[in-house]
């Protein structure tokens, strides 16, 4: 854990009244804890993704590297680092002003709520900060008895796959992976079809002659009884964990990297929302009842640069904020409704005025129930995408460098950004058959909705998820309008085009 | 941070490819764009995605906001013209130079205590001027005399200072250590010396003094260029210079050891001179004095001498085997040709190659 840098006085002061201010508004959040740091310790947190340790790996010195060069050259400041956890623990930049600060902590109050009260978060570990710690250790320990280089291979074809968990488990209890170690030792492995033995009587035990033809008859008899998995199961990397050959500290890796997986889902999927949470109530909170006339011109420019847009990209602050300003106003006019729906004049639309103040009740009742997805399928209007210029590109990622405006339609805008939130805007997977062709094969399928996947990386994942399977992979996808059967078998990879009418018949 | 520092390092030994080979290919490099002064400064970051399941990029639409862009010029990219590439410090290319080429690191020769006269003044001592006056020492002493000899009295008590009881405050020599460094580089600039050999000279000059750089906190460096005379001037003099004339390699010499002598006392820098010429020297008794030169007023004194020669055109000049043949194996003479732009490195290694 980190050193403990409890504010200076002045700030520990301020701190008491915001928290007040933010509970006279309605916020409710766990114990908030501040602490602070420096610009080295900021960006180590950054990398990190709020936690002060992670597992060993390089993707954190390369984030690392990327933000210590980026604040240098003085691109960027992160001001603040707030985690999903009980207490909550939120990390100030030492050296900015003090009402930098204050701006600060009012917007991590504005997160500490939306973590405590959003649904999508409401199965998520709030210990996770000990989680985390837990979790290096492990794989530290890993490292040490394996190698460096064995368990980062691992690790890294269990992160190709880390998306294909099963964003639905949000609604479901998923109790933490089963403590697969106790009561195991290291040495011994557990695999169907194997006996469990110590690793330098294995070749005995199981001999690999025996050890197929266990897992025939074992592959013979799940196909005979039903099929494997029932349904098509989202959750691969669970599937892997259960049923992969796999020896058991390499089971504990992929239990960590699922785990946190489904840690930062929720994160994932409420990104524009959050922010425009975090932002809406910073402001409310600064102008309303924090800012000394003094501070109010410099408050302006810092909130400025926070949701200011660079032509052509989208920023999900200013997007999340002004849409949750929106909803506001519309509740409070009244701007709601069949009615509303139903009318089409545009001159009654806009001088729309009920009167009715549900405002505030409603974007709290928003910030509950909604994701990003549902947030902007629901609240999206035609009005609001003209005032707010948006766009759609001609190129996939919009990052405006060469965004060129290909349509300001309403019905073509909302589907794009829908798409580019569904999933994280990444392809649904899913795994359909875990015996395929009764050769205990993978079979995965790509719910193909109009877009190609990326070939190249395709092929790469299912080099990694070979890996852990230790069997050819397939995954069914479209190319060019063709139905392509992808594959790897360990050694090379396949492509077969077939028929998927005739295919749909297995 | 240091387990943050443990990843930074591995990411940056896959970055040189010396682990993870097989990573190589999915590395590339982001562009961000900053200022360093007012010039307009390309980053590149190396960058290294892991694949995973993803869409087509060319495929798709996204959405931006704001104007977006009529032909794709526009943007949160200002950058045009000046570009400077600004990738590693030159600490970090000198740590990889070192790897590359395995180079020892230098060792300072015995220069790491030296005696200065600046020290603090903590001693004490019976002479001094009056600013230096030790108060407190002094009365001590006056008070311990006058009691010994009986004169003083606790019922009136009153202190006189004699001569003797007098202390003054004064420099202890305090061993400071020091490693500095003083690199000289000649380069003889007749006119067979063209811009593509000065072009290798440059270069050269470069990764040296990155090199010694790193182990010295403060390096200086003398820049020398001679034709048939010789005259100290700046760096970018130096490179730029075209003088064209004959070659009195002594010339050289003989300013460099004055040099040497006036500013930088042997006892206080660790010293190198780098000579870079075609080798064609005047005479061959001149050649003579350059080794008497080196022999008794140059070698004595420097941690390292390195002799580039450079070809230039059809001339092949023969103060290479000169110095080879007087210092068949001399610890601290190195020499080297640099036919080429590959032969810099060659050059390097040799002339770094001793850890001196």
């Amino acid at each position: 854990m980190m050193k403990q840098n409890p504010l200076p006085l002045e700030l520990a002061l301020a701190q008491e009244r915001i928290e007040k201010i933010a509970a006279d508004f309605g916020l409710t959040f766990f114990r908030t804890v501040f602490e602070m740091v420096d610009y080295r310790q900021m960006n180590a947190l950054a990398a990190y993704g709020g936690f002060p340790t992670r597992y060993p790996h390089y993707r954190f010195g390369m984030e690392y590297n990327q933000l210590s060069k980026s604040y240098e050259y003085g691109l960027h400041k992160i001001y603040e680092m707030v985690i999903n956890n009980d207490p909550t623990y939120a990390y100030l930049l030492e050296g900015n002003t003090m009402l930098d600060q204050k701006l600060v902590m009012a917007h991590v109050y504005g997160h500490a709520d939306f973590f405590r009260n959003n649904m999508y978060f409401s199965q998520t570990n709030r210990k996770m900060i000990d989680a985390m710690a837990n979790h290096a250790t492990r794989i530290r320990r890993y490292q040490e008895r394996y190698g460096v280089e064995r368990v980062e291979r691992f690790i890294d074809a269990c992160l190709s796959v880390e998306d294909l968990i099963d964003p639905a488990s949000i609604f479901r209890r998923t109790s933490p992976p089963r403590e697969l170690s106790a009561g195991l030792e290291e040495e011994e492995t557990m695999v169907p079809g194997r006996m469990p033995a110590k690793s330098y009587m294995d070749r005995y035990v199981n001999p690999p002659e025996y050890v197929r033809q266990q897992r025939e008859k074992l592959a013979k008899r799940k196909e005979e009884t039903r099929k494997f998995p029932r349904h098509p199961e989202r959750d691969v990397l669970g599937f892997m964990m259960e049923h992969a050959p796999l020896d058991n500290w390499e089971r504990d890796v992929v239990g960590i990297i699922r785990e946190e997986a489904y840690y930062f889902l929720p994160q994932r999927q409420t990104k524009v929302m959050n922010e425009g949470w975090a932002s809406y109530w910073h402001s409310r909170i600064m102008t309303g009842k924090v800012l000394t006339d003094a501070e109010v011109i410099d408050y302006a420019d810092h909130h400025s640069g926070t949701v200011a847009t660079q032509p052509g990209r989208l920023n999900p602050y200013k997007l999340g904020l002004e849409l949750f300003r929106d909803i506001e106003r519309r509740w409070d006019m009244g701007q709601f409704g069949p009615a509303w729906e139903a009318c089409e004049s545009m001159a009654e639309r806009n001088n729309w005025d009920r009167k009715t103040g549900a405002g505030r009740d409603k974007i709290f009742e928003v910030r509950r129930i909604h994701s990003d997805i549902t947030f902007l399928d629901e609240f999206l209007t035609p009005e609001f995408c003209d005032a707010q210029r948006l766009f759609v590109s001609k190129n996939k990622d919009g990052k405006g460098q060469k965004a060129v405006v290909a349509s300001r339609e309403f019905k073509e805008v909302k589907q794009a950004m829908l798409f580019q939130f569904s999933n994280g805007g990444r392809p649904v997977i899913e795994l359909v058959d875990a015996n395929y062709a009764n050769r205990s094969e993978l079979l995965l399928r790509h719910r193909h909705v109009g877009v190609d996947l990326r070939w190249d990386w395709a092929a790469d994942v299912l080099a990694q998820l070979n890996r852990i399977w230790r069997r050819p992979v397939r995954l069914e996808t479209a190319r060019d309008g063709k139905s392509v059967r992808l594959g790897h078998d360990g050694q090379n990879v396949t492509e077969e085009v077939f028929d998927k009418k005739k295919a749909a018949g297995s | 941070m240091s387990r943050i520092q443990s990843d930074v390092n591995r990411f940056k030994q896959i970055v040189r490819g010396r682990v993870r080979d097989e990573l190589r290919k999915h590395l590339g490099q982001q562009e961000m764009f900053g200022r360093q002064g007012k010039n307009i400064v390309s980053i590149p970051i190396p960058h290294l995605e892991l694949p995973h399941f993803a869409h087509d990029p060319g495929a798709g639409k996204g959405v931006g906001q704001g104007d977006g862009d009529g032909d794709g010029r526009k943007a949160g990219n200002e950058a045009g013209q000046h570009l400077l590439e600004a990738e590693f410090s030159v600490e970090e290319l000198a740590h990889m130079l070192g790897e590359a080429l395995e180079l020892p690191r230098i060792r300072p020769k015995g220069r790491d205590e030296l005696d200065t006269n600046a020290g603090r003044y903590t001693g004490v001592s019976t002479v001094g001027p009056e600013s230096l006056r030790h108060y407190k020492r002094s009365y001590r002493n006056a008070l311990k005399r006058l009691i010994a000899t009986g004169a003083y009295d606790r019922g009136r008590p009153s202190i006189v200072l004699e001569r003797v009881d007098k202390r003054y405050r004064t420099w202890k020599p305090r061993q400071q250590p020091t490693a500095n460094a003083v690199i000289v580089y000649v380069m003889d600039v007749s006119g067979s010396m063209g811009a593509d050999q000065k072009e290798l000279v440059r270069i050269a000059s470069f990764w040296l003094d990155a090199w010694i750089s790193s182990h010295y906190h403060g390096v200086r460096s003398v820049y020398v260029v001679h034709d048939a005379a010789a005259k100290e001037v700046d760096r970018d003099t130096f490179f730029r210079i075209r003088e064209s004339g004959g070659t009195v390699i002594s010339s050289a010499y003989e300013l460099v050891v004055r040099i040497l002598a006036e500013r930088f006392p042997a006892e206080d820098w660790n010293l190198y001179l780098f000579h870079f010429s075609d080798g064609e020297n005047y005479s061959r008794q001149d050649t003579e004095k350059c080794m008497q030169l080196l022999d008794k007023r140059l070698l004595p004194y420097l941690n390292l001498f390195g002799y580039g020669q450079v070809e230039s055109y059809g001339t092949s000049g023969d103060f290479f085997e000169a110095v080879e043949r007087h210092y068949p194996n001399d610890e601290k003479v190195t020499m080297a040709h640099i036919p080429d732009r590959d032969a810099i490195v060659g050059c390097i290694k040799t002339f770094l190659g001793k850890g001196r």
